[in-house]
């Protein structure tokens, strides 16, 4: 095993000071790590769509991935809540982990694992069903039928993700009525109802307009201190302003990962620079 | 007004020029050939329609039509069949086949539901090459050998030892083996369309429904099922109204009992498509009332299966779920 896995390295909230060419995460700090990838390969058939990633998400605070269109940052966030093995032919090496635990590990159950490692997808995906029904998915298939406890969760997790003022007068209304940034705020309601710590955002706002582009923003901000969030994003300005750190991948390698201001103003990697300056992706 | 130079004179080049008019004419009869054979099946449909309003309705070709003879009233709410007396009550013809379709419906729906949710959220790809043609088989089976399986099979070895074990006593004509089989008939017709409309559930809802901690079993029945609600009612439906049609099977497993009102499925039943089977093959005169009867039984039936279709139609658009 190479160094940089036996050590067990911390994550930094700093830039760093030495330019470090590994896939290695940065130098310690006290924040805990939630997730880490440990020289994760990911394979889609023959191809090979993440090669050798090591990265280690702090927990409580938005993480961002930026990268050009298919250079593994959506591969990458899936592996967090294993999306990945509900497609044919994928395959991995090496160990994510969650607080520690290899999520891969045989023993770990899928569903369970998914309940505590929430996603937000870049459509938002309301069943067609009421508003409250689709924030008392996650719970229900979870077993819980109290009504009571139901419609305490459903009113809890609206409020948290902004948008119980909204439709709190139609909670039984069809969800796919709502506009697409409540179909999205929606979205991340229902993640949240099933209590998860970790939320996965697959580029949140890509298909929505810039106010409710705001309101999604401002959401992330508000949900980081309780939840640990990945975000996948196309738009730099995004990763930006949401972001405490960012992680660039550029043709399936986290070329750099590191503290967000850091690397959008003084990246270590020519790449990183050409990318964030516009010059390709 | 200065005159515009004539096409010959502006044009110079001859392989721009039309084709001469003969193979200009046979392109255009081409066309008018292809027309009409599309038109054809809409033409038969008309003439059947025809053909069925003239000899029950009103007649127009000379003689008297069925209702002109037998009040559609007493058609409609009669509760007796038995042209020797006179009585055209539509009723014993009716809940027989009714009670076909039920017990049709009870069997395709649920197995048929499954094998689709089967097939399009459960098999591998491998096994549903091999499933799916299987299931389609079903469906090229001719009707009468569902009959006779009904007959032979069903009713001696299934349902009679079945049914004996409560002490109950099962005819060697019954409906329930003729329903049992409609249903099994009608399986590929339920599962095919189901099939269509779950795989038309987009991805993206089943990938939110696994992000939620959910088991395959909890997308399928929970989020798959009913967002392709719609496309399965019509495919039931459909189903439904193919089960009422349906004749051969029903004519050799359900009897021809002419006793009349009947709902019990283990008794004989006469359904409208057996007794038009029995009338024209029996010697009946051409123009008598119990021939006329043929087509006012025909034409409930049309009447049935018309609206089961539109209905189902109906439903796939009203209720259809737009997804972007």
């Amino acid at each position: 095993m190479p160094d940089s896995m036996t050590t067990e390295p911390q994550f930094s909230l700093t830039p760093p000071t030495v330019n470090r060419s590994e896939n290695a995460p940065a130098p310690a700090t006290q924040r805990k790590a939630k997730l880490e990838a440990r020289r994760l390969n990911f394979f889609y058939g023959e191809n090979q769509a993440l090669f050798d990633i090591s990265m280690q998400i702090p927990e409580r605070a938005v993480t961002a991935l930026i990268g050009p269109s298919g250079c593994g940052k959506s591969t990458f966030l899936r592996t967090f809540n294993r999306m990945n093995d509900i497609i044919e032919g994928t395959r991995h090496t090496g160990e994510v982990l969650l607080e520690g635990t290899n999520i891969y590990d045989p023993r770990v159950d899928v569903v369970a694992l998914r309940k505590r490692v929430g996603m937000v997808f870049q459509k938002s995906t309301p069943f067609p069903k009421s508003i409250f029904d689709n924030v008392a998915y996650g719970p229900r298939v979870a077993g819980v039928r109290d009504r009571a406890k139901l419609a305490e969760t459903v009113e809890s997790c609206l409020l948290r993700a902004a948008l119980w003022d909204e439709v709190k007068d139609r909670l039984h209304d069809s969800a796919m009525a709502l506009s697409g940034g409540q179909q999205q705020r929606l979205c991340i309601a229902r993640a949240l109802a099933t209590e998860p710590d970790v939320l996965l955002m697959d580029e949140p706002a890509s298909a929505l307009d810039p106010a409710s582009t705001a309101r999604v923003e401002d959401l992330i901000f508000d949900l980081k201190s309780n939840y640990t969030i990945v975000i996948v994003t196309h738009n730099m300005q995004q990763a930006a302003r949401v972001s405490d750190h960012t992680g660039f991948f550029y043709q399936g390698n986290l070329v750099e990962f590191g503290g967000t201001q850091a690397l959008f103003t003084k990246p270590r990697e020519k790449q990183t620079e050409d990318y964030i300056t516009g010059r390709f992706g | 007004m200065e005159k515009l130079p004539t096409t010959s004179e502006s044009i110079p080049t001859d392989g721009l020029f039309r084709r001469s008019s003969w193979s200009r004419f046979v392109e255009s009869q081409i066309q008018n050939v292809m027309l009409l054979c599309a038109s054809l099946s809409i033409l038969t449909t008309v003439g059947i329609v025809f053909v069925l309003l003239n000899e029950s309705v009103y007649n127009v070709t000379g003689g008297t039509a069925f209702f002109q003879e037998i009040s559609p009233w007493k058609f409609l709410t009669g509760t007796k069949w038995h042209w020797d007396s006179g009585d055209f009550g539509v009723w014993p013809l009716l809940t027989s086949t009714l009670q076909v379709a039920l017990i049709g419906g009870l069997v395709s729906i649920p197995l048929g539901l499954a094998s689709a949710v089967y097939l399009s959220e459960y098999a591998t790809p491998r096994t549903r090459r091999i499933i799916k043609p299987t299931l389609e088989l079903l469906a090229g089976i001719p009707t009468v050998v569902y009959g006779y399986f009904a007959l032979i099979f069903i009713t001696p070895y299934v349902l009679r030892p079945l049914f004996g074990l409560v002490g109950l006593e099962v005819g060697v004509f019954n409906g329930l083996s003729a329903g049992i089989v409609v249903g099994i008939m009608i399986i590929p017709m339920v599962a095919s369309l189901s099939e269509d409309a779950i795989r038309a559930v987009p991805q993206s809802l089943r990938e939110a429904a696994y992000a939620l901690g959910s088991n395959r079993f909890d997308v399928s029945a929970r989020v798959v099922v009913p967002a392709a609600f719609s496309g399965i009612m019509a495919a039931c439906l459909l189903a439904i109204s193919r089960a009422i049609g349906e004749t051969m099977a029903v004519v050799i497993a359900g009897g021809q009992n002419t006793s009349g009102l009947s709902v019990n499925p283990l008794r004989e039943v006469f359904t409208m498509t057996s007794y038009i089977v029995n009338v024209s093959s029996s010697d009946v005169e051409a123009g008598s009332l119990e021939y006329k009867s043929l087509y006012a039984v025909a034409l409930t039936l049309f009447c049935m299966t018309l609206t089961m279709n539109i209905l189902s139609q109906w439903i796939m658009r009203r209720f259809r779920e737009t997804y972007q």
